[in-house]
């Protein structure tokens, strides 16, 4: 499981210094965490980073579930980022929302949208310490629904609307930055700024089937370069979930940690309880435990060999002699492990070129990583992306079910 | 989470200077969950985290309830009198996100 890291040797945490280089040692718990709570989904986004789709009927129960909150509050895990699959196609996703604020426990939950009805944005509304994220990829319906599928832009403005209407605060706008809209982020910002809502922007991880649309839909070298002008120009006002660090590399550091987190300060629970080092990274070779066994999340955490060996700085490997790494200390493992590339080589999106000439330099006969984990739907989905070239089918008025789809085979 | 229901209204810190000679306090809002260089701090109200870098300035947040002003409280944590200053603003920086708050009786 820990063969795949390129060899550190562990070192001595420093007493003082940097909080960054504090970081690279860990934490004794997360600074937050995302779990996702379901893998199934109304929706079939091409570039899903967790092959999202059809429920795992392994999926915690809602009791077990209440367990893991007991022992985030034990562990002080402030909040969590909730996501999925669609959460609130969960029966029980607004039990166990209460139950988290209860337990000290925030939540901060991505939706596409399909359940915020207004009754439920009111519900919302009235509610302390939850965030709401709705999933946007496209400021016109045009660019949207070539990724997420037809009638996704229609279910997020809706669901936008009724957050206002309610009265909701401080609610965001969560967007993938893609080779087709990261021509779209003044757009954006007024689109979010119409709804007193506040902008998130994330980077498009090879991960999941993302990986299949990666080549197409991550950012050019130029856009990645205006993406970096324009979160230097605008960064205070919108969130980025330290997400786009590998842009650092271009001169001045972006505002947030410039660091990957992975294992260190975060890490990923998914449906099935199963520990991963980060959201992006779903694959076994990731996977450093899981909360139903003994000891539960909080000895995966802190007694994993995988998240021991992560826990080093990186000292070897080509970037480590780069002018460039204390900007950005080698980018994103996972994009870099599902490009097949080394872990302590350069970033497939490296700002310096690096990545690309990484890329070009494969084997031809490479086979990159592939999840074995996939919970894609496997008949037609209804309004399902065109961006593969497969034919849309016409949503419906309906698209309220989260079974949406599921009936058509 | 003092608002104007349940007590005084409070100044926003940032619009008064840092005053080390007043009683200070950790907000009863925050939450100090302890990390092998220091602490992670959470404020309930406001939902900033920050973090506190080393062990000593952890007890020196600990400890500011019990005495009448900042100095008093770094001399009884025994921090060498040179590092005062580094202390004093680390501390006005913990009021600017009400991480730590005036209190009313020294």
């Amino acid at each position: 499981m820990t063969a795949v890291l390129p060899p550190r040797t562990p070192v001595q945490r420093p007493t003082g210094g940097r909080l960054i280089d504090q970081f690279e040692y860990g934490l004794d718990a997360p600074i937050c965490l995302t779990w996702e709570l379901t893998y199934a989904c109304n929706l079939a986004c091409a570039h899903c980073l967790s092959s999202s789709g059809r429920r795992d009927p392994r999926e915690l129960s809602t009791a077990e579930a209440e367990a893991v909150i007991d022992e985030l509050q034990r562990m002080q895990v402030f909040y969590v980022n909730v996501g999925g699959g669609e959460p609130t196609v969960r029966p029980d996703f607004w039990h166990l929302l209460d139950y988290a604020i209860g337990h000290d426990v925030g939540v901060k939950f991505s939706t596409n949208g399909v359940k915020l009805n207004k009754a439920r944005a009111a519900q919302l509304a009235r509610t302390d310490y939850v965030d709401v994220q709705i999933s946007l990829d496209g400021a016109t319906a045009e660019v949207n629904d070539r990724v997420r599928g037809t009638g996704s832009y229609a279910t997020a403005i809706t669901a936008l609307e009724n957050l206002a209407e309610a009265g909701m605060k401080d609610f965001k706008v969560s967007v993938v930055v893609t080779r087709e809209n990261a021509g779209q982020l003044d757009e954006f910002k007024a689109l979010t700024d119409s709804y007193g809502a506040q902008l998130r922007i994330t980077r498009l991880r090879p991960s999941g089937r993302g990986a299949d649309v990666w080549d197409e839909l991550h950012p050019t070298m130029a856009q990645q370069k205006e993406l970096y002008s324009w979160l230097l120009a605008n960064g205070d006002g919108v969130l980025t979930g330290d997400s786009f660090f590998h842009l650092s590399a271009f001169g001045e550091a972006l505002p947030g940690l410039n660091l990957c987190g992975a294992g260190r300060v975060v890490c990923l629970i998914d449906p099935v309880g199963d520990v991963y080092a980060c959201p992006f990274a779903i694959h076994e070779n990731f996977l450093a435990g899981n909360v139903r066994s003994e000891g539960g999340f909080q000895r995966v955490w802190q007694s994993s060999e995988l998240f021991a060996d992560l826990r080093n700085p990186q000292t070897g490997g080509a970037c480590t002699k780069c002018a460039h790494f204390d900007a950005c200390r080698g980018g994103c493992m996972a994009a870099k492990f599902f490009t097949g590339l080394p872990l302590d080589g350069p970033d497939p999106e490296c700002v310096q070129g690096y990545g690309e000439h990484a890329l070009a330099a494969r084997d031809l006969e490479l086979v990159t990583p592939k999840s074995h984990i996939d919970h894609s739907h496997k008949g037609p989905v209804r309004g399902q992306p065109t961006l593969l070239g497969i034919p849309s089918i016409p949503a419906k008025i309906c698209d309220e079910s989260p079974l949406a789809g599921l009936d058509l085979r | 989470m003092t608002g104007p229901d349940t007590g005084p209204v409070t100044i926003p810190a940032d619009e008064v200077p840092f005053d080390p000679s007043l009683p200070w306090r950790k907000s009863p809002s925050v939450a100090l969950r302890p990390e092998p260089f220091g602490a992670l701090v959470y404020h309930f109200g406001n939902r900033k985290l920050s973090f506190l870098k080393s062990q000593p300035l952890v007890a020196v947040v600990k400890a500011l309830a019990e005495h009448p002003d900042v100095p008093s409280t770094l001399r009884a944590c025994d921090v060498p009198e040179a590092q005062h200053r580094a202390y004093v603003t680390a501390l006005a920086t913990l009021s600017r996100s009400q991480m730590i708050e005036r209190r009313d009786q020294p």
